[in-house]
């Protein structure tokens, strides 16, 4: 495998220049995820319109994979109902964890990026950390931990 | 038998490459490159002479300790035993009763915690520490705070990452029951001038525990010298194995303190109406000791002993020497943690990278470093740091190692930076 697989030019894209990175002060849900491993902490923020997330954004600190991640999550959520952002999430949660089965990475866009992670164990929870946090706001728990 | 490994013609000088082959993990190869590893403060490697040691007890010498008249049984409490001479000799402590053996660092200082702390300690009474401390020198105290009513008092450092003794000097008070204290940061690796620490509490009577896990794989320590009261250390971190440690304690503090757990070894005579406990230092080694693990430990003094702990220090402070001015070659680099006496532990960041991207990068070249918290929170926390990356040497590494840490960190710099 190849560092190249982990860190792709998407990855060190949206690493180098996370879209959504603000709060929303205003916001109906947030959650604060933390990685204890490695001390990565973020907050998601979610505005909603009905059943629907009219408007995401996360912001604190971290990895490339986990600050990529949260960005590529607030594209990809943005306008999609609570329940289809949780399937989301569970399929994203397949494609970061496992390595059994066939994944269309094309139905996921941007996310598909994140596929290489599978290969370092290590660096799983990095790339899921946002994706638990944002369940977590939907599902208004304040807090999450990947330990 | 272990060799003398000295540059010929110099005897004050290792001679690395012959030190390198007693090390068998440091042959193999990480993604098809050879292993530079450089995370020796989190765990050291082992020299063949302490993996034969321990196969060779298994395979010849095995039964219980202090138990049994066969011939066996003899013999493991002999090695067993022996180990125990070679820790107390190592350390300089006065007498076998003051080296108690442990699973590692951390139990012992929770020995301390509950069998010193908990019967003596009172709402009102503190215990100092450091800002500096691993979490092993924080949390045991704090739950003893929490069974107590006891308070924690954190003497700050400064932004050098040295303790800061004067404020320190000024949170001693008649309260204080206890200082405890690292020898050598492991998150910065700032050797800390003990011994006016030491002077200080003594002066005051308050009893000091040292927590030496990073400073007796890489210096001479000299309890009594120190005079501490109290000096706890793990096998794993100098070339020992893991799950074995030691808890030196001044024998009349120990003769004071009751044990900590019951069982095995650690009695004279059990009826249900009475239990007389052992004296030291099997009072405090309940149940079936970790026989291998001391019989290990014991082959890892002999190796460290052979090489000279002078001629190890002096090796890896050429180490550290090379490291800072090669390291400090690299943009975006900020060293954390610049006391003037060090460790051979470079704690740094990089610009733009952050340290777990680095962890990975690293590895993919056969570099192996520790990044994060290094178990010590409120470290990163004073340098406003989620996390570092942390290189730490040993006697075994070399410049070339270095160099490869130095190219790693350019490569990680273009991928991501």
């Amino acid at each position: 495998m190849d560092l190249k697989d982990l860190y792709r030019d998407v990855i060190v894209d949206h690493n180098r220049h996370p879209r959504n990175f603000r709060e929303i002060p205003d916001a109906d849900r947030r959650a604060d995820g933390f990685n204890p491993l490695c001390g990565d902490k973020l907050t998601v923020f979610v505005k909603l319109d009905g059943g629907r997330i009219s408007d995401v954004s996360f912001n604190g600190s971290g990895c490339a994979i986990s600050i990529a991640s949260a960005s590529l999550l607030t594209e990809s959520v943005k306008g999609k109902t609570i329940a289809e952002a949780e399937g989301l999430f569970s399929q994203m949660h397949q494609l970061l964890t496992r390595d059994d089965i066939d994944i269309d990475v094309t139905r996921l866009g941007k996310l598909g990026a994140l596929s290489g992670v599978r290969e370092f164990p290590a660096r799983v929870k990095c790339a899921s950390l946002c994706w638990h946090t944002l369940d977590a706001a939907l599902h208004q728990q304040e807090q999450v931990s990947t330990e | 038998m272990n060799a003398v490994h000295t540059v010929a013609g110099n005897p004050t000088a290792l001679d690395v490459a012959a030190i390198r082959r007693d090390f068998p993990v440091l042959e193999r190869t990480v993604r098809g490159l050879p292993l530079s590893y450089l995370d020796n403060a989190a765990s050291s490697q082992r020299p063949r002479a302490v993996i034969d040691a321990m196969s060779r007890y298994y395979e010849t010498s095995h039964a219980n300790v202090h138990r049994g008249v066969h011939t066996l049984s003899q013999e493991a409490t002999d090695l067993f035993e022996g180990a125990r001479e070679k820790v107390r000799r190592f350390i300089n402590a006065k007498s076998t009763r003051e080296i108690i053996f442990v699973r590692g660092t951390t139990e012992a200082i929770n020995l301390v915690a509950q069998s010193y702390g908990r019967p003596t300690l009172g709402p009102g009474d503190e215990i100092l520490v450091s800002w500096l401390e691993h979490h092993a020198n924080i949390v045991p105290w704090q739950m003893l705070c929490q069974q107590t009513g006891a308070t924690l008092k954190v003497a700050p450092i400064t932004t050098s990452g040295e303790v800061d003794f004067d404020a320190f000097a000024a949170l001693l008070a008649s309260r204080t029951k206890l200082v405890a204290l690292a020898h050598v940061s492991n998150a910065l690796g700032t050797v800390i001038p003990v011994q006016r620490f030491i002077a200080a509490a003594r002066a005051r009577g308050v009893p000091v525990l040292l927590d030496g896990a990073q400073a007796v794989p890489h210096m001479t320590v000299d309890v009594q010298a120190l005079d501490c009261d109290f000096y706890a250390f793990s096998g794993h971190k100098m070339c020992g194995p893991t799950g074995i440690g030691v808890l030196y304690g001044r024998e009349s503090l120990l003769n004071a303190m009751p044990p900590w757990q019951g069982g095995g070894d650690m009695i004279l005579a059990v009826s249900f109406e009475k239990t007389v406990y052992n004296g030291l230092p099997y009072k405090f080694e309940a149940g079936t000791p970790d026989i291998a693990g001391a019989i290990g430990l014991g082959a890892a003094i002999d190796y460290l002993e052979t090489l000279g702990m002078e001629r190890i220090a002096a090796a890896e402070l050429a180490l550290l020497a090379y490291a800072n001015e090669q390291l400090a070659t690299v943009p975006g680099l900020r060293f954390v943690g610049t006391a003037p006496e060090k460790a051979a532990v470079v704690s740094f960041t990089i610009d733009g990278v952050h340290p777990h991207d680095l962890g990975t990068i690293l590895d993919h070249e056969g570099v192996a470093i520790r990044t994060g918290h290094h178990c010590a929170m409120p470290v990163m926390d004073f340098f406003g740091l989620p996390a570092t990356a942390r290189a730490s040497f040993a006697f075994y590494n070399t410049r070339a190692e270095i160099d490869r840490l130095v190219v790693a960190l350019h490569t990680a710099r273009e991928m991501l930076g």
